[in-house]
């Protein structure tokens, strides 16, 4: 299997504001999210990295995406690294997430355009690509309609779409299916299986265990920080379900669940 | 980069022109809102200050001396006759609008007037009362003023200023027109030039940070410089043709508000040159003002904050074009020249008036290019830190 990801003892600190010191219970001036975080992905496969709510997931794909700096470590993402090379890793990499909005005001046409001439795609391969995206994830229908107008689960797909326009080797997906109903929620892993059978990989984060489940075949269960466990699926589970096997590792890393 | 930027530029034109209800509020409204204000207020301040000439004022008079009677009675006034105790209720009269003048003699007024030495000290006094709020009592005023003065002069003419009936004010028509241009207009151009940043700036940049889509140019491998400079230069381009508007419709409207062809004000003083230096500071203070304005925006939570924090700004811009209404113009050390704002107002001024010096104009464009691309930088390093862009 060829490694597309090597995640090497990623480090990021967060200065706590006064407010986030009381909201988490604390004197501590600094926070480690993400603390000397390692592992690897094999071209093609999907891998999910599983956590609670501030286990710092986000943090980890955002700096994979190269949007901040880690303050240690690094990773190499098909050979790029994201400390040293991040708008190499920029062009080969598809990163979503429910906080990137496109802009209410174009159509998804223009968006599409738009989006693959900032990624330099050339003219004839926009249209080719365009055509093909669209037909397949049904934007036909409304892609001369203003974004403001449509339903969410559209806006999902253009999303989705245009994360893909320069067709990236590696897609970065944080918490896909969040916030959206059973419907669009299928319409997004239906979207993920096929990219998989494409030959993409896949990264994506979520606290969800049945979307892990469903479509992840190697998982990382991320802890205050810390990789916790990281292998197959089926070696994580190692015969129990994958929610049993997460609040074994919980109690082991943090303690008893109050 | 250079092609990124162009992409940039192109999105937030189409952004802005393919919506016309923006492009009507920001670009079109502007102009027209203060042409009509300007000559509606101008129509309005004429007829306040312009009286009936087929009017006939009624007045009240207490002891008319018989030299001054028929200067009086030529007028075109009512006299009316007011005996000795009735001044009061003459007096409420002219308050509440209903005659326009009370004049009261002093009793012997010209025995008076005839034995009075200057050495004497207190001379007889003559009183007019009238009402400043209604046109036709302060005319009257006036007229009875003058009256009043050529029967005072005639008694004791030692000399005359300017009795003649040639033009003694030789300033050309010109220098006044300019005078009064350059008083007003760089206050109000400035004024509209930093509404017209401030009406999109704090939207383009706070509101896509808010809205999460500049988030997602930040994954695209476009430089945060073709970014910045990408913003600037577009957003630069919208304000000018507000700030341009809202120019034309006072450069159209001013002379009507000033008094139109009675005054000669006329925007035509100026030749094509000074509109074309006027264009080049105009151009570069708005690069200036949206590259502030974008950093301030770029580090604001959201558009209302961005918004607050604007403020401070307007009130530099709006006090150095104030200063320009003191203090003269011409010699001037020219590194004062490198002071942006300062010197855009400085400079209008000058053209205005008639009085700029091409140097101070050369040093002012230059120096606010050499600012807006130093700002274009800083709001790079903003758009580069995460800091800024991912703030929790
Ligand atoms: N920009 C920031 N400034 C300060 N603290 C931050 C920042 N971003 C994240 N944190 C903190 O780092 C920790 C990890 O956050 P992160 O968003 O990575 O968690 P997560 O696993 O994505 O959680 P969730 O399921 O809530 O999305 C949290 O305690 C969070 O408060
Ligand atoms: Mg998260």
């Amino acid at each position: 299997m060829e490694k597309i990801l090597e995640v090497q003892g990623l480090k990021k600190t967060f200065q706590l504001s006064a407010k986030q010191q009381k909201i988490e219970k604390t004197k501590e001036k600094f926070k480690a999210a993400v603390n000397d975080l390692s592992f690897t992905a094999y071209r093609g496969e999907v891998f999910g990295l599983l956590g609670p709510n501030g286990a710092g997931k986000t943090t980890t794909l955002r700096m994979l995406a190269t949007l901040i700096r880690p303050d240690q470590g690094d990773a190499l993402l098909d050979g790029s690294s994201v400390v040293k090379e991040p708008e190499a890793v920029r062009r080969k990499i598809g990163f979503l997430t429910s906080e990137l909005k496109l802009e209410e005001f174009f159509t998804p046409n223009y968006l599409f355009g738009f989006f693959a001439d900032l990624h330099g795609v050339s003219a004839e391969e926009k249209q080719q690509r365009r055509e093909r995206l669209f037909s397949r994830f049904g934007i036909d229908k409304f892609a001369e309609v203003k974004v403001g107008n449509l339903s969410t689960g559209m806006k999902q797909k253009v999303s989705l779409v245009i994360s893909l326009v320069h067709d990236p080797d590696v897609i970065i997906f944080d918490e896909p299916t969040n916030g959206l109903d059973v419907l669009t929620a299928k319409v997004v892993t239906d979207f993920l299986m096929d990219l998989k059978n494409q030959g993409k990989t896949i990264i994506v984060s979520t606290h969800i265990f049945s979307l892990i489940e469903k479509i992840c075949d190697r998982v990382g269960i991320i802890i205050d920080g810390r990789m916790a466990e990281c292998d197959s699926l089926e070696a994580v589970c190692a015969g129990k379900s994958l929610e049993e096997r997460f609040f074994e590792l919980y109690e082991e890393k943090v303690g008893k669940i109050e | 980069m250079k092609k990124d930027m162009l992409t940039i530029i192109k999105k937030e034109f189409a952004r802005f022109f393919g919506d016309r209800r923006m492009v009507f509020i920001t670009v079109l409204m502007p102009g027209l809102m203060i042409y009509i204000l300007y000559t509606f207020m101008g129509k309005g301040l004429m007829r306040e200050f312009s009286t009936d000439d087929a009017y006939v004022a009624s007045a009240y008079v207490q002891n008319m001396p018989e030299e001054l009677s028929s200067a009086l009675r030529g007028l075109s006034v009512e006299w009316a006759e007011l005996a000795e105790g009735e001044t009061e209720a003459a007096k409420a009269a002219v308050t509440a609008r209903e005659a326009d003048m009370v004049l009261v003699f002093p009793a012997d007024f010209s025995a008076v007037v005839a034995e009075y030495e200057v050495s004497d000290g207190a001379a007889p006094n003559v009183e007019i009362y009238y009402n400043s709020t209604e046109a036709e009592s302060a005319k009257l005023y006036n007229v009875v003023g003058r009256v009043l003065d050529v029967y005072e002069q005639s008694m004791a003419n030692k000399f005359d200023v300017n009795a003649g009936s040639g033009t003694y004010d030789l300033a050309s028509e010109k220098d006044a027109t300019g005078q009064m241009f350059a008083m007003m207009l760089p206050l109000l151009l400035m004024t509209f030039l930093f509404s017209g940043c401030s009406s999109i700036a704090p939207e383009a940049i706070a509101g896509e940070k808010e809205r999460g889509t500049i988030a997602t140019l930040l994954v695209t491998p476009m430089k945060r410089s073709a970014l910045a400079l990408g913003k600037i230069i577009s957003l630069s381009a919208i304000a000018l043709l507000a700030g341009l508007s809202s120019f034309l419709g006072t450069m159209l409207s001013l002379p009507n508000l000033m008094g139109g062809a009675e005054t000669g004000m006329d925007a035509s003083v100026y030749v094509l040159s000074d509109y074309l230096l006027l264009l080049g500071i105009i151009l570069t203070t708005v690069l200036v003002l949206v590259a502030l304005m974008s950093i301030i925006s770029a580090c604001a939570k959201n558009i209302k904050e961005a918004g607050t924090a604007n403020a401070p700004l307007m009130i530099v811009s709006m006090a150095v074009s104030l200063s320009t209404m003191f203090g003269g113009t011409g010699e001037k050390n020219l590194g004062l020249f490198c002071i942006p704002l300062y010197n855009s107002a400085q400079c209008m001024h000058g053209i205005f008036s008639f009085q700029y010096v091409p140097g101070q104009i050369v040093v002012t464009i230059v120096s606010n290019l050499v600012c807006a691309l130093l700002l274009a930088w800083v709001l790079t390093r903003l758009f580069n830190s995460e800091k800024v862009m991912f703030a929790k």
